[in-house]
């Protein structure tokens, strides 16, 4: 379990998380959505450590990860996966070497094991015969299916997932979203996604916070958000002439 | 401005604590500088050659045309190439000339890793990105360009000589001469010296900016600029600096 405790944030003057308080659960896909700029990347990025935060606290099921320093979070970092925007797979390592980085830098394992891995989760993530391409040669879609499968490479307790499905159609999308939330029931991981796709939010949506000008403005689940009586959030789940026709 | 100065050279020493701190895993660093050599240096040997052998015939033909009095030797011209190429053209103008190659390249490599979140990523990972990223192109960097800046030497007088000969102003016997007379080992310990600074501070200047890269694409090539610029500018005043303090 990660837990946020009054984290704020700002830039110079700008205020952009405001005391902010969430739980993100075990095995469930915790979604953090909002409007662009309302926050919701600030504060994925401050529960990773890539920000440091003004106020509060992030604790890896108990572990007080803000307070700690460089060296320290390595140890947490090695639990932790992440899947970015871009996917930020490194353009100078092929596929096979890009998900065999992590287990280079903290294994022991022969290249005959880290080989065998690197495939085992590019299996997971339904990629073949990719090893040994470059990211410059990959679609958007496989992009973000060989992020995650190295974001998996080291069994991570925590994986992070940021915009997993922006840029890509409405079908690899879908097939984004189930990946994480199967790989996430199948090794209880805590996962954390930052979307504003309501596909996502209704797919695989165990627990949601809702981000609104940098604040936490409302819990819940799949099943409530539809049925909330929140403007602000109602405002963002039917934003669009579809949904609004759907309810 | 001053407020501002202070500010990166602050920020560029607390990059350098974290660049020489203990790597994660030996052997990755060690493979890592194998590639940079490769990437940094030995890319970079067509143009070094190219360069010195044109400006040592430079120097040669300049000097021929410049002594018009038989009271000075032919031999001078000789002696006058190799302590010109020794003393200054090879460690420095050639330094400046990798400041722009190598420079470039490394702020713009950082940088785009940065605006991809590739720099990130390595964090996140848990390495510390600072050291996995420059350390070994600092090394790779202080290592081979001592090996480009000696092979400058030699292409430089080997230009010289060609262009003598070849224009016939000085024989091979009196430019042979030359260059061995009044030979001191320590200028070329000073060269060396100098060439290992420079090299550094190429690589820590540029990987600074392009480190710190924010935004996009043309912060990149913002990056790239200033990497290249400020690595020149450093290598003009340390190049004084180094000089006062080792031929004085």
């Amino acid at each position: 379990m990660i837990e946020a405790k009054n984290v704020s944030k700002s830039f110079g003057e700008h205020l952009v998380l405001d005391n902010v308080s969430c739980r993100f659960e075990e095995s469930k896909c915790n979604l953090i959505i909002g409007q662009s700029g309302s926050g919701k990347t600030v504060l994925m990025k401050c529960l990773v450590g890539l920000f440091t935060i003004d106020k509060g606290n992030v604790e890896y099921d108990g572990r007080v990860f803000s307070k700690m320093s460089f060296d320290e979070m390595k140890v947490i970092r090695q639990e932790i996966g992440m899947m970015f925007q871009g996917g930020a797979l490194f353009d100078s390592m092929n596929v096979e070497e890009n998900i065999m980085f992590p287990l280079s830098m903290f294994t022991d394992q022969s290249l005959e094991e880290k080989r065998e891995r690197a495939n085992f989760c590019l299996s997971r993530v339904r990629l073949e015969n990719v090893n040994k391409l470059f990211p410059a040669e990959l679609s958007g879609g496989m992009k973000k299916r060989v992020a995650i499968a190295r974001a998996i490479a080291m069994n991570p307790r925590y994986l992070f997932c940021d915009e997993p499905n922006s840029g890509l159609d409405p079908l690899t999308a879908n097939v984004i979203d189930n990946l994480i939330s199967e790989i996430t029931q199948e090794y209880n991981i805590t996962t954390v996604i930052n979307t504003h796709d309501m596909n996502s939010v209704i797919e695989i949506g165990d627990k949601i916070a809702y981000v609104h000008k940098g604040k936490l403005w409302w819990e819940g689940n799949k099943d409530t958000i539809l049925k909330s009586d929140n403007p602000e959030l109602n405002e963002f789940v039917f934003a669009t002439e579809l949904t609004r026709k759907l309810k | 401005m001053l407020k501002g100065f202070l500010f990166h050279i602050g920020r560029y020493i607390l990059l350098m604590r974290q660049v020489f701190k203990r790597p994660e895993k030996q052997s990755i660093y060690i493979r890592q500088i194998m590639v940079e050599i490769d990437n940094l240096g030995l890319d970079s040997v067509g143009i070094v050659a190219f360069i010195s052998t044109f400006m040592g015939a430079v120097l040669c033909i300049q000097m021929a045309f410049n002594i018009d009095t038989p009271f000075i030797p032919l031999y001078t011209i000789g002696f006058v190439t190799r302590q010109s190429v020794v003393l200054e053209f090879s460690p420095t103008i050639i330094s400046l000339i990798l400041a722009g190659k190598v420079g470039s390249r490394v702020a713009s490599e950082l940088g785009t890793m940065r605006v991809t979140e590739q720099i990130d990523a390595i964090e996140i990972i848990g390495i510390n990105p600072a050291t996995y990223l420059i350390f070994p192109k600092i090394i790779a960097v202080v290592l081979i360009n001592p090996i480009l800046i000696t092979m400058s030497m030699v292409m430089a007088i080997m230009g010289g000589w060609l262009a003598g000969i070849l224009t016939g102003l000085v024989p091979t016997s009196e430019y042979v001469y030359g260059i061995k007379a009044f030979f001191e080992s320590y200028d070329i310990i000073y060269a060396l010296i100098k060439t290992v600074v420079f090299a550094f501070l190429i690589v820590s200047i540029s990987g600074y900016h392009g480190y710190y890269t924010k935004g996009g694409a043309l912060e990149v090539g913002a990056s790239s600029t200033k990497g290249v610029v400020h690595s020149s500018i450093a290598i003009i005043v340390f190049n004084l600096i180094l000089t006062q303090l080792l031929l004085s």
